[in-house]
């Protein structure tokens, strides 16, 4: 897929908690063609400590409007900077970046996406294109409190959604790998994004029940297309590039004790 | 040489990764990731940490082999349509001559760049680079070896570059690099961790550009064979600098990871400023600093 640099102008920025902001993007072209895991490289201009470009990943492609969407976490000097983007603001975007999530192979097949905090971004585009496929997504989204829990409604609007929050404020208390779906019903196929532990636990419960995983990795990296080996993981082929053989990748690929 | 703009190695892949964004023929030259005789897994992750205006790494050489790269990466980059440049590592002499022996056979590559530098290895690599004699045995054994262009890359990690310089170029090297990264560390105050998996890295980015024009200036009044400098550039001015201090050709690096189109920004605001200032080459301003 070719990948483009673009100055894409802010649309719009929202405010979803008092540390996410999701940002829409536009261009006067028609964006280009991105699926559903890959990321966007965005320069921060101005953030007092930070240099390099931020990895976001893509929440949701509206070819409607020809707007993409940035769901960001303000965490450090860089994503902070990001949250401070207003209308008509200009962000500079190497993209699109990564391989994405394996599509099911049938729109029948029972996908489950699991995801945590910030990590739920990449899986409202999925879900939306497993929907367009034919499909009927299942979300399991996990927070800390129910204010922590983002884009709920987007949710909803796509498939069937189950919550859990680690202070019992909305869903069931705990964390997602808890969550009595996982014990009532099967799934063909899981995908996830979220904090480390979280995606291993996942991961641990899928192998154990023999069902397909991808997770999608964040490993701290420079480039974003593979050249300079820093955001490295450990596989079965050895040491690969999540920003370039990822950032979606199985868990049968993984050297992950699970 | 169409101009007088390279990439640096371990910043630009193959050239490849960045086919989308710049016209790779229109680039001065391409110096590809380091490559040894043996494959080597790099170092463990993490292996990058952000610093004020530059950045760390300890990548630590991750390459498949000579023969993995003779085999399956050369038939792939070699009609791209520029100075094809591989940078060769090793850990003995005998290592990096071998290595060097078989890139010689390989027709679409004019010159290697030889990494007497890598601060993130601990078996060779930076070790050779820090002292006249290692560097000179290094350069004496691949000389025999090879026949084409061979650059010698520099380590800043020394006491007087100067010195190195001399020592490479009287053992038959047709030009020096410089400077690789500078080796420095960061940590994590609340875990007490260093933020680097074998705890120090090379720096590299804006950042050094200081340290590496003086270099540059003071290796460049040492010998008499040609200077490529490199180290946080990131503009046409940054390049013009290293011009004035003596370089003839710039390696652009880390500048690369912020935009991955910057070379031919680099390479046209070379040219503007040459037009403007009534020159037509960059011979013109090599040297040409005012002391």
């Amino acid at each position: 897929m070719k990948k483009y640099v673009l100055d894409l102008m802010v649309s719009s920025v929202e405010a979803l908690s008092p540390k996410h902001v999701l940002i829409k993007l536009t261009d006067s072209k028609p964006l280009p063609e991105m699926t559903p895991g890959q990321f966007v490289e965005v320069r921060v201009d101005g953030s007092p400590s930070t240099f390099l470009r931020r990895p976001i990943s893509i929440n949701f492609v509206d070819r409607d409007s020809n707007e993409l969407w940035l769901l960001v976490a303000a965490i450090g000097d860089g994503t902070r900077r990001l949250a401070t983007l207003q209308k008509g603001d200009t962000l500079n975007c190497v993209l699109p970046l990564g391989n994405g999530f394996t599509m099911p192979s049938q729109p029948s097949q029972k996908v489950l996406l699991v995801g945590g905090g910030v990590g739920v971004a990449p899986l409202l585009y999925f879900g939306q294109q497993i929907k367009a496929a034919g499909g009927e997504p299942t979300f399991l989204l996990g927070a800390r409190t129910a204010a922590d829990l983002l884009e709920l409604d987007l949710f909803k609007a796509v498939g069937r959604v189950f919550v859990t929050t680690e202070d019992g404020s909305e869903g069931e208390r705990g964390f997602v790998t808890n969550h009595s779906v996982l014990t009532h019903e099967r799934f063909d196929q899981i995908s996830t994004c979220g904090p480390k532990p979280m995606m291993m636990a996942v991961a641990r419960y899928a192998k154990a029940e023999g069902i397909e995983c991808e997770v999608s990795l964040e490993n701290k990296m420079a480039c974003g297309v593979g050249a300079c080996l820093c955001c490295v993981e450990k596989t079965t082929e050895g040491n690969v590039c999540v920003c370039k053989e990822g950032p979606v990748l199985n868990i049968n690929k993984l050297s992950w004790q699970i | 040489m169409k101009n007088p703009v390279m990439t640096a190695s371990g910043t630009f892949g193959y050239g490849l990764e960045f086919a989308d964004f710049v016209p790779l023929e229109e680039i001065g030259g391409i110096i590809v990731k380091g490559t040894t005789l043996a494959p080597r897994q790099g170092n463990d992750y993490p292996r990058m940490a952000e610093t004020p205006q530059g950045m760390l790494n300890c990548v630590g050489l991750q390459n498949k082999g000579v023969d993995y790269f003779c085999e399956h990466i050369y038939p792939q980059i070699k009609d791209i349509d520029t100075n094809m440049i591989v940078n060769v590592s090793g850990s003995s002499p005998e290592d990096y001559a071998e290595c060097a022996a078989r890139i010689d056979a390989l027709d679409r590559i004019p010159a290697i760049e030889l990494n007497i530098s890598c601060p993130n290895v601990k078996d060779g690599g930076m070790a050779f680079g820090v002292t006249c004699e290692g560097a000179a045995s290094v350069v004496k054994a691949v000389r025999q070896r090879y026949h084409k262009t061979l650059i010698v890359k520099l380590s800043p990690n020394v006491t007087s570059i100067a010195d190195i310089a001399r020592a490479v170029e009287a053992e038959g090297a047709d030009s020096v690099s410089l400077i690789n990264t500078l080796m420095g560390m960061a940590i994590d105050i609340e875990r007490r961790k260093p933020l680097l998996s074998i705890s120090t890295g090379g720096l590299s980015g804006p950042a050094v550009k200081p340290v590496a024009l003086r270099m540059v200036w003071q290796v460049a009044k040492a010998v008499n064979i040609p200077v490529i400098g490199l180290g946080g550039i990131s503009t046409a001015t940054d390049a013009i600098e290293f011009f004035m201090a003596g370089a003839t050709a710039i390696e652009i690096g880390t500048a690369n990871f912020l935009d991955p189109a910057v070379t031919m920004k680099v390479r046209n605001g070379i040219n503007e400023w040459l037009d403007n200032h009534g020159c037509k080459s960059v011979t013109e301003i090599v040297g040409a600093l005012d002391v």
